[in-house]
């Protein structure tokens, strides 16, 4: 049960925060262009919905 | 296609609201008796369950849990079924989960008082309460997408997004920081010891604010704040963004509470990296609010609501512009355990979240009650007993916390440290005066609010169930037109909610893997061994009366602080720390070398200290411990700890946990002979000889270490 250093060491584990960095942009990249390229009549409706009367 | 007729649940909401309010008076009374114990320590009335070490967790529990839980539940459920335009899912399930949340409540505030804590801050409730909250939680997740699955409306607006990653990550935190394992029927030990405990804690510390006191008041605000405005958010876009580099940065940032500690550099750079970029997405939520009242800034002049929130929205944008400046580590060398850190965060419960739930508040209750708010005039009163009660209250705290600092760095020419720790606290008292002050002004208005609500309650008719009508949606989702991945995202509640678990959990599974998996990460320390049964016994009673409220377990490596405590703090120390002990405030001096050559007090010092802290300091502010003199120590229990603490991997040896009271009574015998030799006629069954055998033992380890 204890739950300290199992390993001694984990191979190539600097590789993990360089793949969660490219994810990170991957992500945001995707996400701009998203934003970026939706139209701004999908964006108008849908900020209406909490005036929404209904 | 035909409309169906519905309506909407209004009574879970008014129980939420009521709620709110009564919990918000509570939470804030206490923080201010607390506020007040520290200026005049006679206050702590000398009762183990009114002490400052456990009204403190008490305040914090009260206004993060059941204040701004219940301000939460209040506005999901209200907002929740607007933008589905559906009824919530089931009203059992929202009866559970009030009901189950209040008696959280009730049960945290009874067993914080009552010494049950499990020493971990903000997460101080112990399992079985843990246990209860998982399945409320749980309730209420079920409720929520049981509701956003009937929805009749396709698109999930922002405010939902902010409300589901608040769901999953609150979950996650909360298993993965409660891991414990229990050795009588309420009590257990961290799972987790030393630097792995201090990380995990500190993710979760930190993602509190982050998906408790943040994301779900952020769902809120893009919610309220256009239907107080009359008008749209100001960039739907900007939302988008401002959602997902949120939540994918905030998860990262744990790591600045534990700048210059004993926790390994490349995990306390990660922080620092990823709190500055922060300020980003932060900032654009800010801006996105603000800018929604463009065009009727004239509004906010007469609306006390819109005061409110323009008030909330700039305090959150102050607090999250001082954060990430906070987790340089220039600033935080400066200003952690000191009451910068205070006011930092009281700019956010008081600003950001307080004054948004008031907007809310006064906005929500003459509706769901059909009339016009009682007093417009009193709810400007409140506004400005507020605003200024914020100012007093943090301006003085901002000053203490240069001034504390600068006291404990300050060296003489001759090249010794110029204040004794005491000095600086008798230096402070004003400003803890000033502070409380800001507090008593605040309730006030607060209480202002309570009058003029209730006045405007009962001027009015409840409508438990408004009547609404909305078409449902087809089975079929056909698109106009090629659709755009996040589109498909933004109408598919779970993939919403998978989605936002993976990238929560990137941060944290890059932190935590190399923290728990390589030794080099934890250097070990051979002359550190367990803590004799009396020390752990002791232990347990400092943790039980809430001392890592006031003292720090942690030296940092500044010349100031190795003058003052001695060698700074090694992650190897702490290797049996369950819980970690490293606290977050230094209100009084660092005691992980309490034991060592340089700072050691004898028996009888600590014996008449805890009995009278003014007798030996005077102007201390420490509170007496009366009672530790009183209560005989429960020994029954020792085997059972022994126990949980092998199974966690201390090294006890086997059967050792038979034949532990044997030591623990011969420790204690050993002390109350040296008392005798002060002439202190002291009993060695009481409590207090096992907390002075703790003390002894704090940060004499290394001193034995071998010399190389």
């Amino acid at each position: 049960m204890k739950f300290i250093n199992y390993l001694e060491k984990i191979s190539g584990i600097s590789i993990y925060p360089l793949i969660s960095l490219l994810v990170f942009f991957l992500f945001f990249g995707l996400l701009l262009l998203f934003v970026l390229r939706t139209k701004k009549h999908h964006f108008r409706e849908v900020e209406q919905l909490p005036l929404d009367k209904n | 296609m035909t409309k169906e007729t519905f309506s909407y649940d209004n009574k879970i909401v008014k129980w939420f609201a009521y709620a709110t309010m009564l919990w918000g008076g509570v939470g804030m009374l206490v923080g201010l008796l607390a506020a007040f114990q520290l200026v005049f320590p006679v206050l702590n009335l000398d009762l183990a369950q009114t002490t400052f070490g456990r009204v403190r967790p008490l305040h914090t529990n009260a206004v993060i849990f059941a204040f701004v839980g219940n301000g939460i539940f209040m506005g999901v459920y209200y907002s929740l079924q607007r933008l589905c335009k559906a009824r919530m899912f089931s009203d059992l399930l929202s009866k559970i989960h009030f009901w189950g949340w209040q008696l959280i409540i009730v049960l945290a505030a009874l067993t914080l008082l009552s010494g049950f804590t499990t020493g971990k801050e903000y997460a101080e409730l112990e399992w079985p309460i843990d246990i209860l909250i998982t399945l409320i939680w749980v309730v209420f997740g079920w409720n929520m997408f049981g509701t956003i699955i009937k929805r009749r409306e396709r698109h999930l607006y922002v405010a939902i997004w902010f409300y589901i990653a608040t769901f999953v990550t609150v979950a996650v935190l909360h298993i993965v920081n409660s891991f414990e394992l229990p050795y009588s029927w309420i009590k257990s030990y961290s799972y987790y010891a030393g630097v792995q405990d201090a990380l995990v804690q500190w993710w979760y510390g930190h993602n509190a604010v982050a998906f408790f006191l943040t994301t779900p008041y952020l769902g809120l605000m893009y919610y309220f704040m256009p239907k107080a405005a009359e008008r749209p958010v100001y960039s739907y876009r900007l939302s988008i963004i401002h959602f997902w580099a949120l939540i994918f940065l905030y998860i990262w940032a744990g790591p600045h509470h534990l700048l210059y500690t004993s926790l390994p550099d490349w995990a306390q750079s990660l922080g620092v990296v990823f709190s500055v970029m922060l300020i980003a997405p932060s900032w654009g939520g800010m801006i996105n609010g603000l800018l929604t009242l463009r065009g009727v800034w004239d509004k906010v002049r007469e609306d006390a609501v819109l005061k409110f929130m323009v008030v909330a929205v700039t305090a959150y944008g102050m607090s999250t512009f001082e954060g990430p400046m906070l987790s340089f580590k220039n600033v935080n060398a400066i200003a952690h355990f000191t009451d910068w850190i205070v006011a930092h965060v009281h700019i956010g419960a008081l600003g950001w979240n307080g004054f948004l739930t008031f907007g809310i508040l006064y906005w929500l209750i003459p509706r769901m009650f059909k009339t016009n708010l009682h007093s417009k005039s009193l709810a400007n009163t409140h506004f400005w007993l507020g605003t200024l009660g914020m100012l007093l209250y943090a301006i003085p705290l901002y000053w203490a916390g240069f001034t504390q600092s600068l006291m404990w760095k300050e060296f003489t020419l001759d090249g010794t440290l110029k204040y004794q720790f005491l000095e600086t606290v008798v230096h402070l008292k004003p400003f803890y005066l000033l502070r409380s002050i800001g507090g008593t002004l605040y309730l006030a208005g607060f209480l202002v609010m309570i009058y003029n609500l209730i006045k405007t309650i009962k001027s009015g008719n409840f409508v438990a169930n408004e009547e609404a009508e909305a078409a449902p949606l087809d089975k079929e989702y056909v698109s106009e037109h090629k659709e755009h991945w996040h589109r498909w995202i933004e109408r598919k509640p779970v993939q919403m909610l998978v989605l936002s678990l993976v990238v929560i959990l990137i941060g944290g599974i890059v932190e935590f893997v190399p923290t728990f998996l390589i030794q080099s990460n934890v250097p070990t320390i051979s002359s550190v061994k367990p803590y004799t049964p009396l020390e752990l016994q002791g232990r347990d009673i400092y943790v039980r009366e809430g001392c890592y409220t006031c003292h720090s377990q942690m030296v940092r490596p500044f010349r100031s602080e190795t003058a003052r405590y001695g060698e700074y703090s090694k992650a190897g120390e702490h290797v049996y720390d369950h819980p970690f002990q490293w606290g977050s405030k230094r209100t009084g001096p660092d005691l992980a070398r309490e034991g060592t050559q340089k700072l050691k007090k004898s028996n009888a010092w600590h014996f008449n200290h805890f009995y009278d802290p003014t007798s030996i300091s005077p102007g201390s502010i420490m509170p007496r411990y009366p009672w530790l003199f009183e209560n005989d120590l429960d020994i029954d229990i020792t085997e059972a700890k022994i126990k949980a603490m092998q199974t966690l991997g201390v090294p006890y040896e086997a059967g050792y946990e038979k034949v532990a009271n044997d030591d623990l009574k011969k420790q204690a015998d050993e002390i109350v002979a040296d008392l005798q030799k002060n002439d202190i006629k002291a009993v060695p069954q009481k409590e207090i000889i096992a907390l002075i055998a703790y003390l002894q033992r704090l940060g004499t380890d290394i001193s034995a270490e071998p010399k190389k």
